[in-house]
């Protein structure tokens, strides 16, 4: 147990810092929410320069491209990135931490040389398309039906919760080619140009599109587009899962500790911290926030040494997603009828309250227990694999 | 950085382990409910030997650990249920007031609560040699003698295996020369990490019924509400262990606490305090919302007193009583925010 870190990674961070300081000057203030294009051409901006500067796909391995940075060195990424409000990954989400991932662990060479660089250079936009309508937890149930004529697949069928997909180039999708349950999927890169996909966009309870609905009907996708054996899809799957659950949340954490220290300051600024209640529950989620800062130096030094982040990712979603959610009540509480309004409002000193932000985290933190894997799932992933508790369904 | 527990600390809490399994199993331990003295004077001599109480003094006195190895040895300790002033005695050892602490030939005990008008209440009296007297902000004091003189042993105490004394008062006694809060810091991660031993072990003891234990044809760990609150309690645990550690880290790594306190625009002293009293807040309840699940994933069997995690509810709550309580504690963290 040791959180000194190394000369290497000090010195990982202090370039990294010096970069940070020097170029996020000159990259600008976010486009609005629900400016697509502008965000997409925003994201990729920042992808590359990040690439430029060595940084991109600092999570992926030298042969895929990337940096091959360590665990530890991923992880010291994330934190300076969060410290010096650098932009999210955006719109690069999917390709960078599933779709590019994937095709480097099961991609031919083709598809290696095909996809991978214009993800890391910022060129090129992925969608994920594996969730259906009547297949959310039960994944292994989807039913979008994919048939060999020649050497393409017509797909048929529909997708949802699709981040970006108006913007998106590619969508990794999983369609049926094989029997019913998980030996009859297969994995596709579905170009989004390609005719007979329909877009919809979902609107969250934010009143958003952060979501879309895929209607694909006789799509043709090369069968040279298959990553992976044809039904081998759902092992390949979980080459892409467990990169979702690996250091995925560390972004939001920090940013969870930065918002705390502003509803703190909101409930300052009100007179609030005289209520006693209030400031143990600010010093409360202080304690959670350390330690779950705590539990991701565990699970990062876990991977950095097996080289699999391991089911630890599901202690910390648990605890994680639920006090997000308990820091967002905790700031609408504070904000009380403020929070009853999304427009931003100046606080009793004149300055800006912060209402609007804390109230878009608010609704984000409502999507934490159910996105990437519901509680509900990952309390009997925690059951069933690390406590050995009998499966039952 | 490597924040995994390491070989040799496993190899550590595997010793201590065994070596409470067959020193001092619970059935021996419990021989002892309702004694004035809640270990025997040859298990406590068993412990010094075993090095429990030197484990931070230097070579060759101690075994030259850091607070990080003995976090693990206390959550094993914790873990068996192991009475007697054990976090007292571990740091009058370290701070070398009390002769015959560190090898287990005294017991010293460690009282933490403010000083209200009211009658004072503390463990084990009748058989320390010393009470160390710790403040969060000023230097410990060390009553040596044990204040006895005046007090009256408890007749039912909460904790069957913690035998306590009432006193109308504490006297004042002697500073421990420089000391500015360590022990209070090393002792509230010290009974942080004993909590984290007793949330370990009512979630084991919960795993462990819900495989074996049958209703309606099936083991009820298959039930999803079962299950659930298992996952729970490995939650609880396992953040807890970790704020424990990381606290324990800190203690042993002055250059990263310095790192860290400028990054978060605070002193080294509140760096370490932050860290500690959040370890202990959440090692807290971790082990009285542990102890509470188990006896409800054991049902009826979980309220008798045969069943052993009354015990650990109990000792749970006297732990949870001093240094910080979960509400100080909470209370004090906000300045952090």
């Amino acid at each position: 147990m040791d959180l000194r870190y190394t000369a290497a990674e000090q010195t990982f961070r202090r370039e990294l810092c010096a970069w940070l300081a020097a170029t996020l000057p000159g990259v600008g203030a976010p486009p609005p929410h629900d400016d697509w294009p502008a965000r997409r051409a925003y994201d990729l901006h920042w992808q590359r320069l990040l690439f430029d500067a060595g940084y991109a796909g600092v999570d992926w391995p030298a042969e895929g491209g990337g940096r091959g940075a360590s665990p530890i060195e991923q992880l010291i990424f994330k934190e300076e990135c969060e410290r010096a409000g650098a932009p999210y990954v955006g719109v690069g989400f999917v390709g960078l931490l599933h779709a590019g991932p994937t095709i480097i662990a099961e991609g031919t060479p083709e598809q290696k040389g095909r996809y991978l660089p214009a993800i890391l250079r910022g060129e090129e936009v992925w969608c994920q398309g594996f969730s259906e309508p009547d297949a959310g937890s039960d994944l292994a149930s989807l039913r979008t039906r994919a048939v060999r004529d020649g050497d393409d697949y017509v797909v048929t069928g529909s997708k949802i919760w699709t981040s970006h997909a108006e913007v998106a180039d590619y969508c990794e999708l999983l369609v049926r080619t094989g029997d019913a349950g998980n030996r009859g999927i297969s994995w596709l890169i579905m170009p989004m140009d390609t005719p007979g996909i329909e877009i919809r966009p979902l609107r969250t309870i934010e009143g958003t599109t952060e979501f879309a609905e895929l209607f694909l009907n006789e799509v043709r996708v090369p069968v040279a587009n298959r990553v992976g054996e044809e039904n081998d899809g759902w092992r390949v799957t979980m080459v892409t899962l467990s990169f979702e659950r690996g250091t995925a949340f560390v972004g939001e954490l920090l940013e969870c500790v930065r918002l705390l220290g502003e509803v703190r300051g909101i409930a300052d600024r009100l007179g609030l911290l005289g209520d006693e209640g209030m400031v143990r529950r600010i010093g409360h989620l202080v304690a959670v926030f350390d330690a779950l800062w705590a539990l991701t130096k565990r699970n990062v030094s876990e991977a950095a040494q097996t080289g699999i982040p391991g089911i630890g990712g599901s202690v910390f979603k648990l605890s994680f997603s639920e006090h997000a959610q308990a820091l967002g009540d905790l700031a609408v509480e504070v904000l009380d009828r403020a929070a009853l309004c999304a427009d931003p409002l100046d606080g009793p000193d004149g300055g800006a309250l912060g209402n609007a932000e804390q109230l878009h985290a608010w609704f984000k933190s409502i999507s934490l227990t159910i996105a990437a894997g519901t509680s509900q799932v990952q309390r009997n992933i925690v059951a069933e694999r690390i406590l050995g508790l009998p499966k039952a369904r | 950085m490597d924040f995994r527990v390491g070989d040799d600390q496993r190899e550590l809490a595997e010793g201590i382990r065994s070596m409470l399994a067959g020193r001092m199993p619970l059935e021996h331990l419990r021989a002892r409910e309702g004694n004035e003295q809640a270990i025997a004077t040859d298990d406590w001599a068993a412990l010094g030997e075993t090095g429990v109480f030197a484990l931070t003094l230097p070579e060759p006195s101690g075994t030259g650990l850091g607070l990080a190895d003995a976090a693990v040895v206390f959550e094993e300790l914790g873990r068996g249920l192991v009475p007697g002033p054990v976090v007292g005695t571990f740091l009058a050892a370290s701070a070398g007031v009390v002769d015959g602490a560190a090898e287990g030939r005294a017991q010293v005990g460690v009282h933490t609560a403010s000083r209200p008008p009211g009658p004072v209440l503390v463990e084990h009296l009748g058989v320390l040699e010393a009470l160390l007297v710790l403040d969060a902000d000023g230097p410990a004091q060390l009553l040596t003698p044990a204040p006895v003189g005046g007090a009256h042993r408890v007749e039912h105490p909460l904790d069957p295996l913690t035998p306590l004394w009432r006193l109308d008062a504490l006297p004042f006694g002697g500073s421990v020369a420089d000391d500015h809060g360590q022990l209070w810091r090393q002792g509230a991660l010290l009974t942080a990490a004993l909590q984290v031993g007793h949330a370990a072990a009512a979630l084991e003891l919960a795993v462990a019924y819900a495989k074996e234990r049958h209703q309606f044809g099936k083991p009820i760990g298959s039930f999803q509400a079962v299950k659930h609150m298992c996952a729970d309690m490995l939650v609880r645990a396992e953040v807890a262990r970790a704020a424990v550690h990381a606290a324990a880290c800190l203690s042993d790594a002055p250059d990263v606490v310095a790192a860290e306190a400028e990054a978060a625009g605070c002193a080294p002293g509140q760096m370490l305090e932050r860290s500690v009293v959040g370890a202990k807040l959440l090692a807290d309840e971790a082990a009285l919302a542990n102890a509470r699940t188990s006896i409800q994933v054991h049902g009826g069997m979980g309220f008798t007193w045969e069943v052993p995690l009354h015990l650990h509810l109990k000792r749970a709550r006297v732990l949870s009583t001093s240094f910080k309580t979960p509400a100080d504690a909470s209370a004090a963290l906000a300045a952090y925010a």
